[in-house]
């Protein structure tokens, strides 16, 4: 009966009776509610692709990957150690020029990265390109502008820590004096870590031929990977540093650390990831 | 909106519910397929290079 009193109240019942339809003004701004409601669930399902479903993505087809860099390369059919002419060949590389491959093109697959420290499965593929296509499926990204492996002077790459397939996700776990392996198709080339930094996005200089110092005449064989920084965000970039410490041919078999790693692609057969 | 959808979807209830959930796994599947790989790479939290080189 209070109610009653109330002229709104029976005057507004009586209008929605009478339309038996909203005003127009109430309809839109149902829909613009609808929308911004949808607007943010599809945020954050974009949340959860961006951090989930781009791993899982780009993992299979850096499996993929490696499968097919793997029909490539010509490993030897035996074990090395058994084969004489491995033995007979000179067993230190070192003095040595290692074989430096051709330029590849853009997004092509060239090499193999093993980081034992990043998890005793670890081995990503290498392609040509920093491209969004090349890092958001295919893992590493070679730099183009620098060094291929074993040359004198930068072998520079570039890969995602949280998302398409979290490739250097652990780059700040390195410890100075960690091994990092490339593998080409002319053999394996043994790196090790120096020391890691944490530059501005523009830093451009750190893929220099001598990192840091882009005048100088490299006398080494350097690798530099780079990421965002920090975890989550990108308002940096960690770069890792290596210097080159050996090599060896495909005929050598690979190094000791990433023996069963490579014995497990080599015998894999195509198509089916581990 | 979406109840004016719903109400216009044909058939008894049971297929109308049926439809609605087809078309909201058709707009997330878009989404993954083709929208959010596009809008990546405009995402400025996963750039993990050096410089402007691309």
């Amino acid at each position: 009966m209070a109610d009653a009193v109330d002229p709104a109240v029976p005057g507004r019942r009586r209008r929605r009776k009478a339309s038996g339809r909203r005003s127009p003004v109430q309809v839109v701004v149902q829909v613009i509610g609808e929308l911004l409601i949808t607007l943010g669930l599809v945020a954050l399902l974009f949340v959860g692709w961006e951090l989930w479903w781009t791993n899982i993505e780009s993992n299979q087809k850096q499996e993929e990957a490696l499968t097919s860099l793997f029909e490539e390369f010509e490993l030897p059919a035996a074990a090395p150690s058994a084969s004489p002419e491995a033995n007979s060949g000179e067993k230190n590389n070192d003095d040595a020029e290692p074989p430096v491959l051709d330029k590849p093109e853009y997004g092509e697959t060239f090499a193999v990265v093993y980081v034992p420290r990043f998890g005793e499965d670890h081995a990503r593929p290498v392609t040509s390109g920093v491209g969004v296509d090349v890092l958001d499926s295919l893992g590493l990204g070679h730099y183009p502008g620098t060094q291929m492996p074993g040359e004198v002077g930068n072998f520079a790459v570039a890969g995602h820590r949280q998302t398409h397939g979290q490739v250097l996700d652990l780059i700040h776990t390195l410890v100075p004096g960690d091994k990092i392996y490339v593998q080409t198709k002319d053999g394996y080339y043994t790196y090790t870590f120096r020391n890691n930094q944490i530059v501005m996005p523009d830093r451009v200089d750190v893929i220099a031929p001598v990192p840091t110092k882009p005048e100088a005449e490299p006398t080494e064989r350097y690798l530099t990977m780079t990421a965002c920084n920090p975890r989550y965000g990108a308002t940096e970039r960690i770069i890792a540093y290596a210097v080159m410490e050996s090599w060896q041919p495909m005929s050598e078999g690979p190094p000791a650390e990433i023996a069963e790693r490579v014995a497990e692609y080599a015998a894999a057969p195509a198509g089916s990831g581990s | 909106m979406y109840g004016w959808i719903f109400r216009h979807l044909p058939g008894p209830l049971w297929v109308r519910i049926i439809v609605s959930i087809l078309l909201i796994a058709g707009a997330v599947l878009l989404l993954l397929q083709f929208v959010f790989p596009w809008l990546s790479q405009f995402n400025p939290l996963t750039d993990s290079t050096i410089g402007t080189i691309e």
